[in-house]
């Protein structure tokens, strides 16, 4: 007997629907690039006048933010209201949490509210999964980034721009720089650039910012940076934690610019139309130097505004997917 | 009242790993007391078990199972309610660790015992503290705590950190020649981590404990053993590196035994895919390749003993993301069954998988137990081998945390006679 990879279960409906969306992996490449075509749709309604449509109508999206983030959550706050939803914004960090409320007590308040829509940012990996499976099935939970797990809004974001310049996904080299231990971004955007059919995914650190056996994420391992980065079309760097160097996993900022950091030098060892992305926030002269990021082959502040367009048509799929499910239960109860 | 059993147990298998007796017989229970094995055997006024089909083997040892008293932390059930669990399971001893209290006074100790006596279900046998509230700086009154019926001492979860003390530990508990029981683990290697660091936690994103946080503490701790020349017994050896170590500590005659938690021998890090938190156990579940080397260790006897390794939680424990969640499985109620499930699949040999969890035990722990010795108290269980049960239809543990919960496993107990009474009769 085989069953479906536990996250595919949860995420989607019998009939393959996104109904919740946890994680990239054990997606389907036409799922995937439906997500894409669907946002390829949104982006315009950013340069409206009236920058609404009214696909969320009538619904009610609550941030769950257990970990405190400026720009992922302003960008659903943003994206839900753009596909006209009441939006409620809870930096839990700071409330109920830290008075002794579990998760669980959290979260039957919330429903109380009549929620359809949880965007969780949390700390530990799985936390989504965790709520996905708690919640009442009426309400699609959406990961806005769980501990080192994933981020695949970000990742699909990501997809959307490595999509926007090159065209598609066919025979390109991708390579993932800096802290792949603790990175949620690379984790999603591996599965993403496998399943949607990159030629090769690298990453390149040194061992103690790669987890034991970095094999089994789906991507070749390097340790050298000029290696790594040879006659590839996308270089994405992370973002270095100041935390690291604290925790003894790397010497010293300096040390890990001149081995790591993307620099003009480096890049020219990239395919000569190479883009450079970077999730943000950057750390000028840590892990890319200015030249680079204002540089031309940068396309990191792109990355933003396709960041608003994806999440709404993630939004938007996730609660098709459970009005979909209300309608099939509605037709048993008919017959 | 007297309440010792006079039974008469007909036509079962009998297996006694530590005689090798292997054979259908009559089993004779007089005044409480083993008082033949053998063909035809008759006995007027006792009461006739037919136990045709069914097993007759000795009561189980456990060395390993954390319990709590009424109201204590985060524990499910108490000391009465888990020696019912266990006799349930037909367990009929169980050493249980110093973090229960913590065993660092007399007065715990004669709680324990007394919590058990009353409940009459199994022997509920309390290790000592080696250090004074496990905190590992001061040592316990060790000698005064044998004395009053510990059987060991150990540290439980708490491994000592300094090798200063732990030294001295050693050397105090080879005064009074104590057992002393090591889970090793080098805390700073753990620190943080929730689940083993090999594939599936690089790609779930949990953070990792290494298989070296076992072995790098396994290796100093045997140095001191043979530094210090204690008794030691090794709790829930978990990583194939661990069993050089082992294998090498005996080969040259230190006093060493070991054993393996029975989840050990039946899942690995695998078994965490979607999160699932009723697999977070400490130490980790390691990789596939650990899993068999574990199997192949308790096979050949490196590994002596298989455990429980209960922990029984409330459902609050688990009911949070996965890092969030209070590691344990409560493991009374399916220690049997799942050694019955290993030996069906033909993981581990028959007679070498019941000597783990019957004389082996006993005579790593150093207890007369776990064998079916003529003249003694009886300690036996009669189980139905290949009748398969729902396990969550007759759980008996406070405590559910457990993968196998809802799951179908062979082995139902039909009757536990723990020290000549009757602990428990299937209805």
């Amino acid at each position: 007997m085989t069953l479906a990879p536990p996250s595919s279960r949860v995420q989607l409906t019998d009939d393959g629907k996104l109904r919740h969306f946890l994680s990239v992996e054990h997606l389907s490449r036409p799922l995937l690039e439906d997500i894409l075509d669907t946002a390829a749709g949104f982006v315009d309604v950013g340069g409206r006048a009236i920058k609404k449509v009214p696909l969320l109508r009538g619904k009610t999206v609550v941030n769950l933010f257990f970990e405190s983030s400026t720009r992922t959550r302003s960008t659903f706050e943003l994206a839900a209201k753009r596909l006209s939803a009441d939006v409620l914004t809870l930096d839990i960090a700071k409330s109920a949490t830290s008075k002794g409320e579990t998760l669980l007590d959290t979260l039957r308040n919330l429903e109380a509210m009549a929620a359809d829509m949880f965007v969780v940012r949390h700390q530990d990996s799985g936390a989504p999964f965790f709520i996905a499976e708690q919640v009442t099935p009426r309400v699609a939970v959406i990961n806005a980034g769980d501990g080192r797990h994933a981020h695949p809004t970000q990742a699909m974001l990501d997809m959307y721009t490595i999509r926007h310049y090159k065209g598609g996904f066919e025979g390109l080299k991708v390579a993932i720089v800096g802290d792949i231990l603790h990175s949620r971004v690379a984790r999603s955007q591996i599965h993403a650039l496998n399943i949607l059919g990159a030629e090769e995914v690298r990453v390149i650190a040194p061992r103690t910012l790669l987890p034991a056996d970095a094999d089994a994420l789906g991507a070749t391992v390097f340790t050298d940076m000029v290696q790594g980065i040879e006659d590839v079309d996308v270089v994405i760097m992370l973002r270095l934690q100041r935390e690291r160097m604290d925790s003894a996993l790397l010497p010293s900022e300096g040390e890990f610019f001149r081995l790591y950091g993307l620099t003009n030098e480096k890049l020219g060892h990239a395919k000569p139309d190479a883009i450079v992305m970077h999730p943000g926030p950057i750390n000028r002269g840590v892990e890319i130097a200015s030249e680079v990021a204002d540089g031309p082959r940068s396309v990191i502040l792109n990355q933003v505004t396709f960041g608003i367009a994806v999440r709404m048509a993630v939004m938007s799929m996730a609660i098709s997917g459970q009005e979909s499910l209300d309608a099939a239960q509605e037709d048993d109860h008919g017959h | 009242m007297d309440t010792k059993a006079n039974l008469l147990i007909r036509k079962g298998r009998v297996i006694d790993p530590a005689s090798g007796r292997d054979d259908v017989a009559d089993l004779l229970v007089e005044g409480g007391r083993l008082v033949r094995v053998g063909a035809s055997l008759d006995a007027p006024g006792a009461e006739i078990m037919e136990a045709e089909g069914l097993w007759v083997i000795p009561g189980l040892v456990d060395s390993c199972v954390h319990l709590s008293l009424p109201g204590e932390g985060p524990w499910a059930g108490d000391v009465a309610s888990e020696c019912r669990a266990a006799a349930g399971g037909g367990i009929t001893h169980m050493a249980v660790q110093p973090d229960c209290g913590p065993v660092d006074s007399t007065a715990v100790v004669r709680l324990i015992r007394e919590q058990a006596g009353q409940a009459n279900f199994a022997r509920a046998l309390p290790v000592a503290a080696l250090t004074q509230g496990l905190a590992g700086e001061h040592l316990a009154e060790m000698q005064t705590l044998a004395q009053a019926g510990c059987i060991a001492v150990g540290q439980a979860g708490a491994p000592l950190a300094d090798s200063l003390t732990l030294k001295r530990c050693l050397e105090y508990a080879a005064t009074f020649d104590l057992l002393v029981l090591f889970r090793p683990e080098d805390a700073s290697l753990t620190a943080g981590g929730c689940a083993h660091d090999g594939a599936v936690a690089a790609r779930l994103g949990l953070p990792g404990i290494p298989a070296v946080a076992e072995s790098v503490a396994l290796s100093r701790d045997l140095l001191l053993v043979e530094a210090t020349g204690v008794r030691a017994h090794f709790q829930q050896i978990s990583s194939r590196h661990s069993l050089a170590l082992i294998r090498e500590a005996k080969r040259r005659g230190l006093p060493v035994t070991a054993d393996v938690s029975i989840h050990h021998l039946l899942l690995d890090e695998s078994a965490l895919e979607g999160f699932n938190s009723h697999c977070h156990v400490m130490p980790p579940l390691r990789t596939a390749r650990d899993r068999q080397a574990l199997l192949d260790a308790v096979a050949d006897g490196t590994l002596d003993a298989i455990c429980s390794k209960h922990q029984p939680l409330g459902s609050f424990s688990k009911a949070a993301p996965f890092p969030s969640t209070r590691p344990g499985i409560s493991g009374l109620d399916t220690l049997l069954p799942l050694v019955l499930k290993l030996v069906r699949e033909e993981a581990l040999p028959l007679h070498r998988a019941l000597d783990a969890v019957t004389a082996a035990p006993a005579r790593c722990l150093g207890i007369p137990a776990g064998q079916l010795e003529t003249g003694r108290m009886a300690n036996l269980t009669v189980v139905a081998p290949d009748e398969q049960r729902v396990m969550s239809e007759r759980w008996l543990s406070g405590g559910r945390n457990s993968p196998w919960f809802n799951t179908l496993l062979p082995g139902s107990v039909r009757r536990t006679v723990c020290n000549g009474e009757v602990s428990w009769l299937a209805g």
